[in-house]
């Protein structure tokens, strides 16, 4: 009786690992088919009298990365600060608070810029991308377009992974001058260094490749972002209700999938 | 090209055998139904025996199980998707909701299928979408937000919407849901007018007697996902089966409700409801 019950535990528990690992697969696959299916439209469309516009690409541009500068900007300067901060004072231990430029300039530009940048674009952004396609799913909206002969991934989803796909490293790159800027000025306040100094010093250890893996990573992030927030936007079942669960669900994914491939990807770099 | 032209001038939309599913459930089990150039075709039916279902399969928005669905002669699944786009402008539908666009006025979502699919001029756009929305009696409303219509304002806009490219074949979803009689009534003048003025094929998808009986041409009748009857108003009125008098005379059907289907209720044994297939 006990044996057969734990045998039971035992199956339902590699059923639902079973289940799990399956769902993701087909959650991937669907991302692949999004990429895929993205790739045709911008390229095909032109041919089939879908061209991608691009004014819809520049609104969205507008929606992610414009309005976005303000609130990126501001965590980027703070983040920036801290790092000096912490720097200096763990520096000091040591008496070489004078290297902190080194550690600053390398975690600004190919992590804490990236990884901020996504993260807060992926909360505004994001959520905003999963609600209005998950509104315009229950309205009936994707058919409505459907039906008019205008395909809906090349009317929506093209031009936000664009817009997303510009639009979150040049914010990234923002966020790297900002910050550190913003810790150039504190340790010209704590150390008495010239903001010259602090900058010379950056550009002397940060190589081209920083700069590029920095980058290439928010571009990464944005792609990842905006095909989360498509797909639950798309996904969405059963009214108002499935339209909120799908947003919650889209931030979860993003931050997520934002700060593994981050990982994965500072691993592979740094190997 | 003799596959792709119509071969019957007369038959607009053609179905055979059409079967479809959510999930494991069957929905509609082998319907055929011909709908004739120049006519209102009103399908009726209880709450959920399959209509809006059926409806989009008449638009080609979902893929049938099994069955052929000809629109304007030509098999909308085995078309390249390019001639399925093309076939697809000559398509003009309300949905049960309006659908508009609510992140553009009334008259950038009347005009859309025009800056999309022509090369019109932005005033030319304006001045169609006027015209349309004259017809249905919204001149003046262009610059509203569809959240400040009233419902049956945004039915009437889509209407407008669906019309702007002159489609061939026109469908509705329960076009009278949610109104009162009086706006409903217009709107059944409205169908009514165009298929006069313009000459169109309607398909409309309700469950409102009275409105089915003022303008359809021809009925046909779906229960539990198949054809209980098809033909003119006449035939349905004088149709001698119990069934369809019954539902005629909106006589309770509770004594019909399946034994099997009422113990599966019961004890509460739900099939997994599968999003459709996009
Ligand atoms: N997207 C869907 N997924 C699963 N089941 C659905 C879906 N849409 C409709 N159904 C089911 O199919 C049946 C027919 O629905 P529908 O065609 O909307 O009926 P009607 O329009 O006649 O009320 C209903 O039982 C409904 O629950
Ligand atoms: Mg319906």
């Amino acid at each position: 009786m006990v044996e057969g019950s734990h045998q039971n535990l035992a199956a339902r528990f590699f059923e639902k690992v079973g289940r799990i690992c399956v769902s993701a697969l087909e959650e991937m696959g669907r991302h692949g088919v999004m990429i895929g299916e993205s790739f045709h439209w911008l390229f095909l469309g032109p041919g089939m009298n879908q061209p991608v516009r691009l004014g819809a690409v520049f609104t969205e541009m507008m929606e992610i990365g414009v309005r976005a500068i303000g609130i990126i900007g501001i965590m980027a300067a703070a983040i920036g600060a801290m790092l000096a901060i912490q720097g200096i004072y763990s520096l000091k231990i040591f008496g070489a608070e004078g290297h902190v430029v080194v550690g600053v300039a390398f975690s600004m530009v190919r992590e804490f810029a990236p990884l901020i940048t996504g993260i807060l674009v992926a909360g505004r952004s994001g959520s905003a991308l999963s609600a209005r396609l998950g509104t315009m799913k229950i309205n009936q909206e994707l058919d409505a377009l459907e039906v008019m002969g205008i395909n809906p991934v090349r009317f929506l989803v093209v031009p936000s992974l664009l817009a997303s796909l510009v639009m979150v490293p040049v914010l990234t790159f923002m966020s790297m001058v900002l910050g550190l800027y913003a810790a150039a000025l504190y340790v010209n306040t704590a150390l008495g260094m010239s903001m010259a100094a602090f900058f010379d010093q950056t550009i002397d250890v940060l190589s081209v490749d920083d700069l590029i893996h920095g980058l290439s990573k928010a571009a990464i992030f944005g792609v990842l972002f905006a095909l989360i927030g498509v797909l639950n936007g798309f996904l969405v079942k059963g009214g108002a209700e499935g339209v909120g669960k799908a947003t919650t669900r889209s931030v979860v994914q993003c931050i997520s999938a934002i700060v593994v491939t981050d990982m994965l990807f500072a691993l592979v770099a740094t190997l | 090209m003799s596959d792709t032209e119509k071969p019957n001038a007369k038959n607009v939309i053609e179905v055979r055998g059409l079967v479809t599913h959510y999930g494991t459930r069957q929905i509609l089990n082998g319907v055929d139904v011909d709908i004739n150039e120049g006519e209102i075709m009103v399908i009726m039916g209880g709450s959920g025996s399959g209509k809006s279902t059926f409806l989009r399969h008449l638009m080609a928005l979902q893929r049938p199980t099994s069955g052929v669905i000809k629109i304007l002669g030509q098999d909308v699944w085995k078309l390249p998707q390019k001639k399925l786009f093309e076939l697809r402008k000559k398509l003009g539908v309300t949905f049960q909701g309006g659908a508009l666009f609510s992140s553009m006025t009334v008259g950038e979502n009347i005009m859309l299928p025009l800056y999309e699919h022509t090369k019109l001029d932005r005033l030319t756009m304006q001045i169609m979408a006027r015209m349309k929305l004259e017809v249905v009696d919204l001149a003046g409303f262009e610059d509203l937000m569809p959240s400040e219509l009233s419902g049956g304002m945004v039915k009437r806009a889509a209407e407008a919407r669906a019309v702007i490219m002159d489609p061939r074949i026109l469908f509705f979803d329960e076009p009278s849901a949610g109104l009162d009689p009086v706006v409903s009534s217009q709107l059944d003048d409205l169908i009514l007018r165009l298929r006069d003025a313009m000459g169109m094929t309607i398909c409309v998808v309700t469950h409102e007697l009275e409105s089915a009986f003022k303008i359809a041409d021809r009925i046909t009748v779906l229960d539990k996902g198949s054809i209980l009857f098809t033909g003119t108003v006449e035939e349905l009125r004088n149709h001698p089966s119990d069934r369809i008098q019954n539902l005629l005379n909106r006589r309770s059907e509770e004594a019909e409700i399946d034994a099997d289907e009422y113990l599966r209720r019961l004890t509460g044994d739900k099939e997994e409801a599968e999003g459709m297939p996009r």
